[in-house]
């Protein structure tokens, strides 16, 4: 401790300064290491070994230590170390299994001072005690680790870790006797340096090698290990298990791992692969690195803090031989970058939503829902150390739940099934299409569809039906896209004290004041639009006008006896769907309603039986693109269909094929594979036609000889038989028939179905186990 | 059925191998579970599988490896991945291997019309004609360039890094197979071309492979093969004890180049492939080659420590297809862990140091090179004959013979040539991974 506070002294007397700068070397480094007063740098690599002074501008390179015309493989180095009380010693680890001391003292060309061949295979390190000055630890990939002491000429004492590859050896800052050991085989190893024959403690750390360990230089009991498994451990050994306190996942696998001096909970850590950064890492916060230094153009092989005391200057080297000086104040801070938001949606429907608690301080004054908005506190704790220089960090979490009961997509799925599409004049499907809407209770959809017969039937009687969805119950999705969407801009320049966030957070706290007003603003408004067009009910219901046929007529008269017991019940449903709406959603979601009101509130004057119906196209058109925009394309292609030729022309190609593909997409998605078929079939678009055409090869083998079928049609070629014939009734099966893609054989849906009740094995009498599932 | 008038084929082959008596093989109790497993899951135990299963705990890792190359999820459709082993196998004239995989490729839905020449295959598949003949004869060569012909933004067809590397590990997994099929002498399926035969068995020819060994019983120069073996062990027990000598830089080199260059002769040039494996090769007249004597322009040598399997190679193969690099790891580990602790007819042995130089000479071949190996005990450990069967069967694989095979460790057992082979295979396996995966890194940088 007395010299380490000299140390500190000397820092005081003396500060560093200096720049970000680089210098190439000639080749790969491949290890790097400082002298104790921070103005010289050692780089060893496979074909480098040099002394660099590090200047206030520059490095400027101070001795090559390669010497001689060939020089030896001793000099192939894998590791170098500066000794941090003599300022002559260096020791290097040769890839050849050689350990070698310098001394810089040497009046000679050649400093190579010791050199222990005892090692059988490559040395991966090398470790000065702190505080002794003869004392050198090595660590090989033979397994074993040694303890030479320079005063003699051969190691003191043998460390066996009983496996392959020691890649690391680190004495213990504190303790004088105690070193730990990192292996390729994932384990971490304690040992006495008096004690060779077994080792005090051993855990497994990681899975894979374990690259690098660090002591902590302040705290006695923390070791710091990476290893290939991408993930930096931090283990509190002061207890009796090794204890995992930390654990930082990187994107690539640790090579080197260092403690930031001064900084409790920082450290640097570089990779092993593909990644070329040096992260520095807040262990605290360990899902985003501190900061990063991304000058490297290859892999950083070599870290060290210039001097044990200062926390602003990093070495490092590098593959792409280069050797630099980072500033700290020069590094990237990913965390500017982040994006303090997040939305996430769960398997259930659910809604997670992340956010600077600054964000939704508003949230006091939120009216709380029904259903159950739970907001679940993340993070959050206060700085314990007032110089830390990250700001204070907590984010709100709040999850939406989807209530269960009222699974939203359900309507999808019966209108999906029951809407008929073709095969029936178009009032008829009109007629129909409505009576389905009617009975999912969306009335609010078969208004408008009605609506839409209405115009368009009584202007040029072409008995055109349409259909009507509701755009309510799309409308969490359509409003929670949109609020990704916005979300996002604000997000990449989001930073504290930005005015960007005052302005989100106005945002936020007048839609959170709105948010239940609103949604009896959507009830209301629906009631309005009843109290506001009752021209529509009259046309509905009022049968004297000239230009209506009379089976619509009828049909509507029926609703409209339905029609206002479902007004209520509408609202009723808006509430139960009103955990779905929230913060910033709500701002969209009192928008929705008022947008098809105004699309309404247009057609509705239009309305006039006089009128051509090639008139009321661009009205269509725009409907449709309002419904598919607000992700209603069931509804905008069930009406494309059954229009078909009338509306065609209007709408663009790549835009009907758009909404094709997104139809069949979600009708897939929910299997209703009839339908999809049957309106790839509909479609008039080619490209979506020849959906039907594809993959429409079925592999099957005959049920005879069991040899795949090659030709068309159901006669092997092989054994010349019909292999479709049942193997229940014996009979050529025609229409649907089931086969086991176990054994081949098959028959009748309805034949097989029985057979399988009763029994387990295949019909056919060979023995399989069919399965009919 | 031959009462009808239908010509029942009968196998020909005597047993999996052609060069171990069938008896050798099935005997032994302790891989019966592996084998009941394999036939299990496969439907067949299949020649390779039934020689593997002298090394169970080899067999058991081997086979999750193929499972997950050939059946599990990858980037490349089932098909293509059969095909690519399809094209890798032809180029070391595998007529197992390749029909092997072509009954593969058409039970996973494959056109047939591809099996019947590769000028059917779609371009993208036939791009892979590059990589696949170097990676087999010649790995050194492979570049950063040859990657980004397959996969940089302009190339047509594109190949991305996921299915590159799914390629690569199919072709480098396929060659070295053929390394092994050809070393154990594999005999056809039976339902292989040259397989069977329609002809009834004349009492005059029995029933025997083609390249069976021609000195089955009489082995007359056993009396030395005794002491060969004692020699040996008494070199494997000097080697360990051997205090390092002071060797310098030069000589150490010097010994690296004399393994790699030394002119080992391989065999006669065999008769021209088959037809059926013909069509499917592009260049068939390039082939391993060695390095160019030292001086003239020698490709330079790849330094074990600068590119590793365990530091670089599985990082690279894991991120780009999870959980393979996990697979292969393992194969790796348990080849060089494998040992029963006995040599020939000698108990509790220490084999660690032969494995070593086996797998180590393997390497120099193809141009890697440890800091940390004295290449003076490859010529120590490994005699002449071994040489000659180990270089023929990493290099050129076709040209394997009977008698080469019988020519070496005339006093082992044939499981621990079979474990020579699979040390052979699997060092083939990593040195062809290696230089790819080091062109890949070179190229995603």
């Amino acid at each position: 401790m007395e010299k380490m506070s000299r140390v500190t002294t000397a820092l005081g007397s003396s500060s560093i300064t200096g720049r970000t700068m680089f210098c190439h070397l000639d080749a790969p480094a491949n290890a790097i290491s400082v002298c104790r007063d921070a103005a010289q740098v050692v780089v060893a690599g496979r074909n480098i070994f040099k002394i660099y002074a590090l200047e206030e501008e520059q490095f400027v390179e101070k001795l090559n230590l390669r010497v001689g015309r060939k020089p030896s493989l001793n000099f192939s180095c894998a590791d170098v170390m500066w000794h941090q009380m003599e300022e002559n010693l260096l020791a290097t680890a040769a890839t050849n299994g050689a350990v070698v001391t310098w001394n810089l003292g040497k009046p000679s060309r050649n400093k190579q001072d010791q050199l222990f061949t005892e090692h059988k295979r490559t040395v991966n390190k090398v470790c000065f005690h702190p505080t002794e000055a003869y004392m050198l630890l090595s660590g090989s990939q033979d397994g074993f680790m040694k303890c030479f002491d320079l005063r003699k000429k051969e190691s003191v004492s043998t460390f066996s870790g009983q496996s392959e590859s020691v890649r690391d050896v680190q004495f213990s800052m504190k303790d004088y006797f105690t070193f730990a050991a990192s292996f390729e085989n994932g384990n971490v190893q304690l040992w006495d340096i008096r004690r060779p024959d077994r080792y005090e403690r051993m855990f497994t750390a990681h899975t894979g090698p374990v690259f690098c360990c660090d002591w902590h230089p302040d705290d006695r009991g923390w070791l710091a290990t990476g290893g290939r498994d991408k993930m930096v451990k931090v283990w509190d050994m002061t207890t009796n298990r090794a204890k995992e306190i930390y654990c930082v996942q990187t994107i690539a696998s640790v090579a080197r791992v260092k403690w930031r001096p001064e900084k409790k909970f920082h450290l640097a850590t570089c990779s092993m692969m593909v990644d070329h950064n040096i992260y520095v890492w807040d262990i605290r916060r360990p899902f985003i690195p501190f900061a990063t230094f991304e000058e490297h153009k290859d892999v950083t092989t070599g870290i060290v803090w210039r001097h044990q005391h200062d926390p602003h200057y990093l070495l490092s080297g590098s593959k792409d031989s280069t050797l630099y000086q980072h500033m700290f104040k020069d590094a990237t801070r990913p965390v500017d970058k982040a994006n303090p938001e997040g939305l996430c949606f769960g398997l259930m429907g659910d809604l997670a939503f992340a956010v600077n608690e600054s964000l939704v301080s508003s949230d006091a004054g939120r009216k709380p829902y029904p259903g159950g908005d739970r907001r679940y506190p993340f993070f959050s704790f206060k700085k314990p150390n007032p110089t830390e220089q990250f700001a204070h960090v907590s984010s709100a979490l709040s999850v939406f739940e989807t209530d269960l009961d009222s699974s939203r997509m359900d309507w999808f799925v019966k209108t999906a099934q029951l809407y008929l599409l073709s095969g029936k004049p178009f009032t008829e499907l009109c007629d129909h299409n409505a009576t389905v809407a009617q009975e999912l209770k969306r009335p609010q959809v078969r208004r408008v569809r009605t609506k839409i017969i209405i115009r368009i039937t009584g202007t040029a009687n072409l008995n055109v039906s349409a259909f009507s969805f509701s755009m309510k119950e799309m409308g969490p999705e359509s409003r929670l896209e949109r609020c990704k969407g916005e979300s996002r801009p604000d997000n990449v320049h989001l930073e504290p004290g930005n005015s960007h966030i005052s302005n989100n957070n106005e945002d936020n706290e007048e839609t959170e004041g709105s948010d239940g007003p609103t949604e009896y603003m959507f009830g209301d408004a629906e009631l309005d639009d009843d109290d506001l067009y009752p021209m529509e009910h009259d046309n509905q219901t009022v049968p004297e006008e000239p230009v209506y046929t009379l089976p619509p007529e009828a049909f509507q008269l029926r609703h409209e006896i339905i029609d206002n017991p479902s007004a209520p019940e509408h609202l009723q449903q808006d509430k139960a769907d009103s955990p779905h709406v929230s913060g910033n959603e709500a701002e969209v979601a009192c928008l929705t309603p008022i947008e098809s009101f105004s699309l309404i509130s247009i057609s509705q004057p239009l309305y006039s039986p006089h009128l051509h119906a090639s008139f009321f196209c661009p009205i269509v058109r725009e409907m449709l693109s309002h419904y598919a925009e607000r992700g209603d394309v069931q509804m905008a292609v069930s009406v494309l269909i059954v229009l078909g030729e009338r509306i065609r022309k209007e709408i663009d190609d790549l835009t009907q094929e758009h909404w094709y593909m997104s139809y069949i997409d979600l009708l897939q998605r929910f299997e209703l594979w009839n339908v999809s078929n049957e309106v790839i079939k509909l479609s008039t678009c080619s490209a979506i036609t020849c959906l039907n055409q594809t993959s429409t090869t079925l592999h099957i083998n005959c049920s005879n000889c069991k040899r795949p079928m090659s030709n068309k049609g159901w006669i092997c070629d092989r054994c010349r038989q019909c292999a479709s014939a049942c193997a229940v009734c014996h009979h050529v099966v025609k229409g649907l028939f089931v086969w086991c893609q176990g054994c081949s054989h098959g028959g009748h849906l309805e034949h097989i179905m029985n057979w399988l009740k009763n029994n387990s094995h295949c019909p056919a009498g060979c023995g399989h186990l069919c399965e009919y599932t | 059925m031959s009462e009808e008038g239908i010509e029942v084929p009968r196998a020909l082959a005597s047993g999996p191998s052609a060069f171990i008596p069938a008896k050798e093989l099935l005997i032994e109790g302790l891989n019966q579970d592996i084998l009941v497993e394999s036939f299990l899951s496969l439907g067949q135990v299949d020649h390779l599988t039934m020689v593997m299963a002298l090394h169970p705990s080899y067999l058991s890792c081997f086979l999750r490896t193929q499972h997950a190359l050939f059946e599990l999820d990858g980037p490349l459709p089932r098909d293509w991945r059969h095909y690519v082993s399809v094209m890798a196998a032809a180029r070391h004239h595998c007529s197992y291997m390749v029909q092997q995989h072509s009954k593969a490729f058409l039970e996973a839905g494959g056109d047939e019309s591809w099996l019947s020449g590769i000028k059917h295959a779609p371009v993208k598949l036939r791009s892979l004609h590059t990589l696949n003949k170097l990676l087999a004869h010649r790995p050194w060569l492979i570049t950063q360039q040859h990657i980004q012909e397959l996969v940089c933004a302009g190339a047509e067809p594109r190949w991305s890094l996921a299915e590159l590397i799914h390629a690569v590990i199919l072709m480098a997994h396929t060659h070295s197979l053929c390394s092994f099929v050809w070393g154990c002498g594999l005999n056809p399926e039976p339902d292989h071309i040259g397989g069977y035969a329609f002809h009834p068995p004349s009492p005059s020819h029995i029933p025997r492979s083609p390249h069976s060994p021609a000195h089955e019983d009489g082995r007359p120069e056993l009396v030395d093969g005794a002491v060969e073996v004692e020699v040996l062990m008494k070199r494997m027990v000097e080697l360990q004890q051997q205090q390092e000598e002071e060797c310098t830089q030069e000589e150490m080199v010097t010994r690296f180049e004399r393994q790699r260059s030394e002119s080992i002769p391989t065999a006669v040039v065999r008769g021209a492939p088959p037809e059926l494996v013909l069509c499917l090769v592009e260049e068939p007249e390039f082939r391993y080659e060695d390095f160019a004597p030292r001086g003239e322009q020698s490709p330079s040598t790849m330094r074990a420590q600068d590119y590793s399997w365990e530091d670089h190679g599985f990082s690279l193969v894991q991120r780009l297809l999870p959980d393979m690099g996990q697979f292969l790891d393992e194969e790796f580990q348990v080849v060089s862990n494998l040992t029963y602790n006995r040599m020939a007819m000698h108990e509790d042995v220490d084999t660690y140091t032969l494995r070593k130089a086996l797998w180590n000479y393997i390497h120099c071949l193809y141009g890697i090179r440890y800091d940390d190996y004295d290449y003076g005990s490859v010529n120590v450990l490994l005699e002449r004959s071994l040489k000659v069967f180990v270089k023929t069967m990493a290099c050129h694989p076709e040209q394997t013979t009977a008698r080469i095979y019988h020519a070496f460790w005339r006093h082992f057992r044939h499981s621990e040539k079979v474990h020579a082979n699979l040390i052979v295979m699997e060092a083939r396996l990593q040195a062809a991974l290696l230089y790819t995966l080091r062109s890949i890194t070179a190229y995603i940088k």
